[in-house]
């Protein structure tokens, strides 16, 4: 394949580039007052990118592959950073550090993370994981006078360059090993017997991964992180990193240890129930909405980690629909998180405060509501339908005992979500919260929570084919 | 034979000045043992020949990055006086380092001049008739592409990344304006008078 072939697959990342730097200019030479425009044509870069999907084929010598996989994958990632990028505009005003350079930084994270979920190389993965890292480092502390904003970013930067270095040492180990960074190579090396440089290669590499999508016992830095960065940066670290990190794990862990599973399977399975019980033990106590929602996430981690570890097609396919759903909830519970304002406008983020939302907006409580029910997995409810799918993987693959514990211990993360509804219908009112004024935030709750009704159910048989064919893609 | 001795030598420093930098307690020794385990990390790349490599190693991390980390040490809160009474102290461990890096340089030396080390593993194909420089050049240019443009948007974005964390804009400075100083005419600026004498100047 020549080199503008290649070029030409990564046509969505080419896309995203140019319009970073040239939004980038116009960040430099007309300054802030340009936030609004910059927000707006950055969303239009998404788009652009979206629609210039569809390449097929490896390109620049197995660094880059384009696929089904690949492109599922970076339509929910162009998703995810669209709308968070929406809902940026309104919080960064109110806090006045609306900034030009905001939407710049998210397209590059963006770009990092479609080479994350492109790469079928040890290097190129390592590349877009670090474009992505660094530019959330930075996101993480955005209102830089904030403390808890400068400390989540410090905290997140140094905890993700150990785990960075962590990963680093894992590929060193798998290229000395195996003799090379590429996943096919490193499968077939992999396949006739995993000696012990190639193990702790492996075991290393999943030690760094667990960290960037935040799976026990990885996970110290996200309810930090999540609680001190700003709230749409929070939606963002909510959805698009995280699907491009398990995107990536999944990839590596079915291309290139694809031969291995029994070296890395019990692994998954050990991160997948840590993830769960901790997660969902560890909301339990918390008084901050989005450190509950950190906790969350770790839990759902675990959940989605129940897919992966089955190993199958039907696995990652699972595992896919989950993190569709996954955003979906993610990004319709930040958005009401939003709304969580007082009435001097200052945004408060104590589940107490939420105390009597039914009687004050009862719409926007009743769109909690449905996150929350969603997010414990209730039957109605979309939510449900995702842990039903990983769950029927793993016991498909013949992992009965996992899927049992996982089962047991998603009632324990189901008592947290319920206490939020029950704080919202039957506490007394405390706090009087200001109106949902922005029509764009209203649209997306509003549209999040229609999606994970029931009514999502019709998009079920899509949404299972198009997860069937991008997981082929893999085996 | 001079290879072997060379290869444990190094690992062996490399491991154990690794260890110290983790260990001391004392930050300057830590940044001290850093460029230790750098520097034999360079005689290991030398060992396998690939010199340009070791050259980096030295240039870049001893020369620019261990030296900074030096001076971000030196903004530490620590106490120079009780450094500076220890000067004797340290003078004495600074020189022992630096007669072990010269030690090291000459074996370095000998060792590669006898040949680079045949690793028995190695996959990737060492070039006879390319020096390191070109072969590097020939795959970064041609096959790594993606992967090395890539790295230049990494560095953008730390820029970016800098700028965003660090600048802000100062109301009590003044700051020069291109565009006003290029725009300012003569006659806006130039009078000509003709002074009577006698008289004071009037400005």
């Amino acid at each position: 394949m020549s080199i503008v072939d290649s070029l030409l697959l990564t046509l969505p990342e080419l896309v995203l580039t140019g319009a970073a730097l040239a939004l980038m200019l116009v960040a430099a030479f007309v300054g802030d007052k340009a936030t609004r425009f910059v927000t707006l044509a950055a969303i239009g870069a998404l788009i652009g990118a979206a629609v210039s999907l569809g390449g097929r084929g490896v390109g620049f010598d197995g660094l880059y592959s384009a696929d089904a996989f690949s492109d599922f994958t970076k339509l929910l990632i162009y998703l995810a950073a669209g709308v968070s990028l929406l809902l940026s505009t309104r919080f960064f005003a109110a806090e006045d550090r609306l900034r030009a350079e905001y939407p710049v930084l998210v397209l590059l994270a963006t770009v990092g993370m479609g080479m994350m979920v492109s790469a079928t190389n040890l290097l190129t993965l390592y590349v877009g994981l670090e474009m992505q890292s660094l530019a959330a480092y930075v996101l993480a502390s955005f209102m830089r006078k904030d403390v808890r904003s400068a400390e989540a970013g410090l905290k997140y930067f140094v905890l993700g360059a150990l785990a960075s270095g962590i990963l680093l040492y894992g590929i060193s180990l798998l290229y000395g090993f195996s003799g090379t960074t590429d996943y096919h190579a490193i499968a077939r090396s992999l396949a006739d017997g995993v000696n012990m440089g190639e193990l702790f290669g492996i075991v290393f590499v999943l030690a760094g991964l667990s960290f960037k999508i935040a799976a026990v016992p990885f996970h110290m830095w996200t309810p930090d992180v999540y609680e001190g960065a700003p709230t749409p940066v929070t939606t963002y670290f909510g959805t698009a990193p995280k699907v491009a990190a398990v995107a990536l794990l999944v990839r590596v862990t079915i291309e290139a240890m694809g031969s291995a599973v029994a070296s890395w399977q019990q692994i998954l399975i050990f991160t997948s129930l840590a993830s769960i019980i901790l997660g969902a033990v560890g909301a339990i106590g918390q008084v901050n909405i989005k450190r509950l929602l950190a906790y969350s996430s770790i839990n759902n981690i675990g959940f989605v980690l129940v897919g992966l570890a089955a190993g199958t097609e039907a696995g990652v396919s699972a595992t896919l629909t989950y993190m569709v759903i996954y955003v979906l909830m993610t990004l319709g519970s930040f958005a009401c998180v939003l709304q969580m304002r007082g009435a001097n406008g200052v945004h408060v983020e104590d589940i107490q405060s939420l105390a009597g939302l039914s009687r004050r907006q009862p719409a926007l409580a009743a769109a909690f509501a449905i996150f929350m029910f969603s997010l414990a997995g209730i039957p109605p409810l979309l939510g449900f339908w995702a842990k039903f799918v990983v769950f029927d993987a793993a016991v498909a693959a013949g992992l009965m005992p996992l899927a049992a514990i996982g089962i047991a211990a998603s009632t324990i993360g189901a008592f947290y979500y319920l206490k939020i509804v029950k704080i919202m219908y039957f506490d007394e009112p405390t706090t009087e919260f200001a109106p949902v004024s922005s029509y764009v935030e209203s649209s997306v709750i509003a549209l999040t929570a229609v999606a994970v009704s029931p009514i999502g159910y019709l998009a079920i048989p899509m949404l299972g084919a198009a997860t069937a064919v991008a997981a082929k893609a893999l085996f | 034979m001079i290879q072997a001795f060379a290869f444990y030598l190094f690992a062996a420093i490399v491991i154990l000045s690794g260890a110290l930098t983790v260990l001391s307690r004392n930050p300057v020794h830590s940044v001290l043992w850093l460029i230790l385990a750098f520097f034999n990390a360079a005689g290991l790349m030398v060992l396998v020949g690939a010199e340009f490599i070791a050259m980096l190693l030295v240039i870049v991390y001893v020369g620019a990055v261990a030296v900074l980390f030096l001076f971000v040490v030196m903004m530490l809160d620590i106490d120079f006086a009780e450094l500076r009474s220890g000067f004797v102290r340290y003078g004495f461990f600074g020189l022992l380092i630096a007669l072990v890096l010269a030690g090291e340089l000459i074996i370095a030396g000998g060792a590669w001049s006898a040949g680079a080390i045949d690793i028995a593993n190695r996959t990737a194909p060492v070039s006879t008739d390319l020096s390191n420089i070109e072969a590097m050049g020939a795959l970064i240019y041609s096959k790594y592409l993606y992967v090395f443009e890539a790295a230049g948007l990494v560095l953008l974005v730390a820029m970016i990344g800098a700028i965003v964390l660090t600048h802000r804009e100062r109301k009590d400075v003044r700051p020069q304006n291109i565009s006003d100083q290029v725009k300012r005419r003569p006659q806006d600026a130039v009078r000509n008078i003709d002074q009577p004498v006698g008289q004071g100047v009037e400005l």
